[in-house]
């Protein structure tokens, strides 16, 4: 019996093991081998309709329910953080179809479906990170036409996006994008990395986690085996910079993570927090205090582990 | 002919989780090349079918995927136990192939002979599962590329004189170029296609 629940039970639908049926499973699990074997090439795929409007991560989505089974634990974040809208929603969908077991630790996670961050402790081999993707073609903004943008790639054209760096540096003196940061993957093809801040980019060189990549309305995947050489393009007199922060973290005081700016007050206060909730609150259980967590507690907008 | 040749052997017992368990231990060769993965699934595949090849078409292939199998495979339990399974349709022309299976000793078909995709769609080349007599003990043969960290080794026994160059030769096609899955017993090896052959002795 292959219906994960079956006809009539509680009137709900019955549906297969983790949504998807087994034919667009194989068509999904067959395109991701191809993927892997063509780092950073996109292999278009037959997207599905999915139970949530596409732009929600309906290409992770179908890429994490191709894979997953009984053994794994997902962990699901959504700019970082386990407890945003999109990451519990796409949790519970998991938990509902696919008995999925979750955790919101980094490293008991066998895969990590995530929008826009890679988690700031060190992935580990064996672990699958699965990336929703909005837009898989990084040359689109500068040629709007596939049947364009599948030559250059077959021929390796890259000048254009080497052009479009080059001015924005001649015009405000650094490259001003800061997500989605294009990269050379396996030094063929230039790929987007889906809007992760480019904070976040050297972490994908020579990962040892395996990196799959789902666009749902785009209907491509692609994916970055471990141990492949992923380089943020750049020029020699303007090497690759990633971001950084005046002020550490004002929860866990970390000086070397990703920190979103949040604004407290209506007289212009603000304050940096990690994106990585998990990352913020293992180091909070660690004892690290930053300058605000005597001030957010009191407000009980986060447990004080040193207080309780 | 005896009974038990004219009958089918069953496939999975258990398609949906049976097909991951098999599909993550493909996924897991094919992104970390050269080392052996283990398909620990109870299937007894028909004659001629080593149970990891078996095992990686059960999850793999449908009326999607053509498949190519030398000539005494298709016209015999292998290839009715294919069409009838996985419904798919079995081609004499090695380039229309999306997924084959090939013995390594056997002098032809050559890699060449299959699909190696375009530069537009490489992603659209031939998987050929190479049966092979083991995977220890023969030549060494050592890898680099994506997926393996720094290099590595493999042994496998059994393939046809000459299948290093071709590749070898079929690694210069990059990104085109057909990918491998080396098979014995319940084991596999993957080599795509962005694997480098390094030296061989």
């Amino acid at each position: 019996m292959n219906a994960h629940q079956s006809v009539g039970e509680n009137n709900k639908p019955a549906y297969n093991y983790a949504y998807l049926d087994e034919q667009t499973k194989r068509m999904i699990r067959r395109a991701l081998l191809k993927a892997v074997a063509i780092p950073g090439y996109q292999v278009p795929f037959g997207s599905r309709e999915m139970p949530l409007a596409r732009g929600w991560g309906t290409g992770g989505i179908q890429v994490t329910a191709a894979i997953i089974g009984p053994d794994d634990r997902l962990k699901v974040i959504d700019q970082g953080a386990d407890d945003t809208t999109n990451a519990v929603s796409i949790r519970r969908f998991f938990e509902r179809t696919a008995d999925a077991r979750t955790t919101e630790a980094t490293d008991e996670a066998t895969i990590i479906q995530t929008r826009h961050r890679i988690p700031e402790a060190p992935l580990k081999s064996g672990q699958i990170m699965v990336y929703q993707v909005p837009q898989p073609e990084p040359l689109r903004k500068l040629e709007p036409h596939e049947a364009e943008t599948r030559k250059m790639h077959a021929w390796a054209e890259y000048g254009l996006m080497q052009v479009k760096l080059y001015e924005n540096i001649a015009r405000f003196g650094e490259v001003t994008t800061t997500y989605d940061y294009p990269v050379m993957v396996n030094g063929r093809y230039v790929m987007a990395p889906s809007p992760i801040p480019k904070f976040d980019n050297p972490k994908m060189q020579r990962s040892p986690a395996l990196q799959l990549f789902g666009a749902g309305r785009e209907k491509r995947i692609y994916a970055v085996p471990p141990h492949t050489s992923v380089r943020s393009l750049d020029f020699e007199d303007h090497p690759f910079r990633i971001q950084s922060w005046e002020q550490p973290c004002g929860l866990c005081g970390a000086a070397d993570s990703y920190l979103d700016e949040v604004v407290i007050d209506d007289q212009g206060g603000r304050m940096f927090v990690c994106s990585d909730s998990h990352h913020c609150e293992t180091r909070r259980a660690e004892g690290h205090r930053g300058a605000m967590l005597a001030d957010a507690s009191a407000l009980h907008l986060v447990e004080d582990e040193a207080k309780s | 002919m005896a009974t038990n040749e004219t009958l089918l052997g069953a496939g999975f017992s258990d398609p949906v989780f049976q097909s991951q368990t098999a599909f993550r231990a493909l996924l897991a060769a094919l992104s970390e090349p050269g080392q052996a993965r283990e398909l620990a699934i109870a299937v007894a595949p028909p004659a001629g079918l080593e149970p990891a090849s078996a095992l990686a078409l059960l999850t793999l292939a449908d009326y999607e995927t053509p498949i190519w199998l030398p000539a005494a495979l298709r016209d015999g339990p292998a290839g009715a136990w294919l069409r009838f399974h996985c419904g798919a349709a079995l081609v004499e022309d090695p380039a229309r192939a999306a997924f084959a299976v090939i013995d390594g000793a056997a002098l032809e078909p050559k890699l060449a002979a299959f699909n190696s995709g375009d530069d537009q769609f490489p992603d659209r080349s031939t998987t050929v599962i190479v049966q092979c007599a083991a995977l220890t003990g023969g030549e060494v043969v050592t890898l680099e590329g994506p997926g393996i960290a720094g290099t590595c080794e493999i042994a496998p026994s059994g393939l046809r004189p000459g299948f290093w160059a071709e590749l070898a030769a079929n690694a210069a096609l990059y990104p085109c170029g057909v990918d491998l899955i080396l098979s014995q017993g319940a084991r596999l090896i993957g080599l795509p296609r962005s694997t480098q052959i390094l030296e061989t002795r």
